[in-house]
């Protein structure tokens, strides 16, 4: 009985945490962090901060956000999470135009190609689906209701990407699977016809992401909680190529610095020609660049850049018109924190695009803050504080969170034997018999 | 199913009976009727079906530790009849010498179940030389991990005989039929194949076949081709769930539907 107790705590409190989010959009117009239930956004044209409004009708973030998006073309943007809200935005005027309730809580969020549609997952793995088009007087119609148009059965979905073309819905879950759908002309109806599974990993997939040579071939790179990166053939559910992070990091790091065995996949992004994949390792302070040859269709290791001790980045993001890549760290909801404070950390690599003359200066590297775009205004605006590097504790505490949030999430329970044979005693259909 | 629940697995002390031909007593393999289809699974389950080991499930069709790779360039055979929920294997038996060079699999998720089907099968190879070797168990849960079972259009036969009827529409979730299932059963089907569902619980049966009717990729099979189709016979006679329907007088609600290719308008 004891350890129940105990065991539950341990599950509630892990929830609490939500790792920071980034995205940028695809013209580099704008660039947004999501952390707790706040979503910061900066005009990078401008070079100010944007205030949001919101005059959808519907209530404001007030659980953490779990997934945030642009669409392709850069004029929606999508913020959803713990609060079972969908919040679409348009990116032109920051104005929220549709807050879409969902039964449950979210998980993952895509725009179609067209900007047509939006589609998010929730926690029991079902795929909602809802149009956005506008009805003539320019006003959405407010009854419209998510249609569920596939589910992943009752296992977390983890991401969620169309392909660049916009005939596949690919999504990934915990249960090491990624589900490559057709995605129909009208999707009212449900995304019935599987084209392929791309079965290959051995613990959770965390991230998915499509890359490209050329229009009509593109490819998809996952990575996933057995510290691998695997690179796709979707349509045919081919898996090309595995690299193992775990065993590079081996070489790589003294072994005193591998605290963490994880070494699970955070987050990968992938540069817009596709010759490179940005990766996130948990429990690796850097990023971790792969090449990768999608003619000859192989992953390799291109190089590490290393950032300071605490700084382990969460998430990842690029657009398609700059060279930089986007990193943050934070985690919401920290007991330690005040509840006004929810500190992020951001850092930016340059020249994130395979060169093969590899001088140094166009190799990339992080950016020191003096040199990020708009300085010391949009790391304010986007960290929320300016001096957060300096506060240690504050990154270290966030840290030894984030070790624990999203594995708690993701990660199956392991039970022994005893113990499971134990909980079947304490069933209680058995006990109101005996 | 009778009534005496949770009594001890025999399963180690039946083996070498079984080895014998002697067939295992259902007594020591009793398990609750009804197992949990969301709980995380802690068997093993392969990575994805190129990682399916075949030849321990069928011995006869996979001699030898892969010899002969090169030689024989014919493609080694492949599962083509699921019975989903197999319970005590009574369909798999019955199907076995209708279709002796067809690689048949019980998916079953109660262990106790499973390990009795297992039994049942070594013995029925052990007492009669040459036959049941194409019909095999795996315990399972095919709700979660049909596509790490099966390639795309792999199978020709889905069966889903009697099961669980989880009456609670809070527990509808976990009904083996479901649009949402349908879709990963219409994936691992080849064109033309055919789903077979039956139940005694009248309310089941008008929910399976509504959702194969609803669903784009299933169509229903004419009643001239359900009559002439030799396995429907064995739906509703070859299992243990049948014959205690059979028994106590109950009725029995089918559903058969062909897997179609997609007709997009």
């Amino acid at each position: 009985m004891e350890d129940t107790t105990v065991e539950e705590a341990e599950v509630s409190s892990a929830v609490e945490f939500a790792p920071a989010l980034i995205a940028a959009h695809p013209h580099g117009n704008s660039v947004a962090v999501a952390i707790g239930l706040e979503l910061r956004v900066f005009d990078l044209r401008s070079g100010c901060p944007v205030s949001l409004s919101d005059d959808s009708g519907g209530r404001s973030h007030s659980g953490s956000i779990r997934a945030i998006c642009f669409s392709v073309s850069g004029a929606l943007f999508a913020s959803t999470g713990d609060d079972k809200l969908v919040k679409v935005w348009k990116t032109d005027s920051w104005r929220c135009i549709r807050t879409i309730s969902s039964e449950k809580r979210v998980s993952a969020v895509a725009f179609s190609n067209n900007d047509l549609y939006i589609t998010y997952a929730d926690k029991f793995g079902v795929i909602w689906l809802v149009n956005l088009e506008e009805d003539g007087s320019g006003h959405v119609s407010v009854d419209i209701k998510p249609v569920s148009i596939l589910g992943h059965y009752c296992s977390i979905i983890t991401s969620m990407k169309f392909s660049p073309d916009g005939r596949f819905i690919a999504t990934a879950d915990r249960d090491f699977k990624i589900r490559v759908t057709l995605f129909p002309k009208n999707p009212l109806k449900g995304a019935h016809e599987i084209q392929s599974f791309c079965l290959g990993h051995t613990d959770f997939v965390s991230c998915i992401a499509f890359t490209s040579i050329s229009e009509n071939q593109s490819f998809l790179v996952s990575g996933g909680g057995d510290s691998t990166v695997r690179l796709w053939d979707y349509i045919n559910g081919c898996l090309l190529d595995t690299f193992e992070v775990r065993d590079k990091m081996g070489e790589l790091l003294e072994p005193n610095d591998q605290d963490d065995s994880s070494q699970a996949i955070a987050d990968i992004c992938p540069s817009n020609d596709g010759s490179l994949i940005a990766v996130a390792i948990q429990g690796f302070s850097g990023v971790m660049l792969l090449a990768c040859d999608l003619a000859g269709k192989k992953l390799s290791f291109r190089k590490v850049i290393t950032m300071e001790k605490s700084y382990i980045p969460t998430s990842l993001a690029s657009s398609f018109s700059s060279e930089l890549l986007w990193t943050v760290m934070g985690a919401s909801n920290m007991p330690s924190q005040a509840s006004s404070q929810l500190l992020t950390r951001l850092r930016i690599i340059r020249c994130f695009q395979n060169d093969t003359v590899s001088s140094s200066d166009n190799d990339p590297a992080t950016l020191e803050d003096s040199e990020v775009p708009h300085g010391e205004k949009l790391l304010m605006a986007l960290q929320g504080s300016l001096d957060i590097a300096k506060q240690e504790e504050v990154l270290a505490s966030v840290l030894s969170a984030l070790k624990v949030s999203m594995h708690k999430m993701l990660v199956k329970k392991h039970y022994s034997e005893e113990r499971r044979e134990q909980r079947k005693r304490g069933r209680n259909d058995k006990k109101i018999k005996s | 199913m009778t009534s005496t629940n949770g009594a001890g697995g025999g399963g180690g002390r039946q083996h070498q009976a079984s080895a014998a031909g002697k067939l295992p007593r259902k007594r020591f393999y009793r398990a609750r009727a009804h197992s949990n289809p969301l709980s995380d699974s802690h068997f093993p389950v392969p990575v994805s079906p190129d990682e399916f080991d075949l030849s321990q499930h069928y011995p006869r069709y996979f001699p030898g530790d892969k010899a002969g790779d090169g030689e024989e360039a014919a493609l080694p055979p492949r599962i083509r009849f699921a019975d989903v929920g197999c319970g005590f294997g009574g369909l798999l038996v019955g199907l076995s010498p209708l279709f002796p060079d067809t690689l048949m699999i019980g998916m079953e998720l109660r262990d106790k179940v499973t390990e009795y089907v297992k039994e049942r099968i070594l013995a029925l190879r052990a007492s009669n030389p040459g036959q049941y070797d194409n019909i095999s168990v795996v315990r399972t849960n095919s709700m979660k991990y049909i596509p790490n079972y099966f390639r795309k259009a792999q199978l020709t036969k889905m069966f889903f005989l009697f099961p669980d009827p989880h009456f609670k529409e809070k527990n509808h979730r976990r009904r083996v039929i479901s649009m949402q299932l349908l879709d990963e059963y219409a994936y691992v089907m080849e064109v033309g194949g055919i789903i077979y569902t039956i139940t005694d619980v009248e309310e089941l049966g008008d929910w399976m076949r509504s959702c194969l009717e609803k669903h784009p990729l299933f169509e229903a099979l004419p009643e001239e081709e359900i009559k002439a189709d030799p396995v429907v016979k064995l739906l509703s006679t070859a299992t243990e769930e049948s014959q205690k329907v059979a028994r106590n007088g109950g009725q029995t609600f089918h559903a058969i539907f062909r897997r179609i290719s997609l007709q997009e308008e």
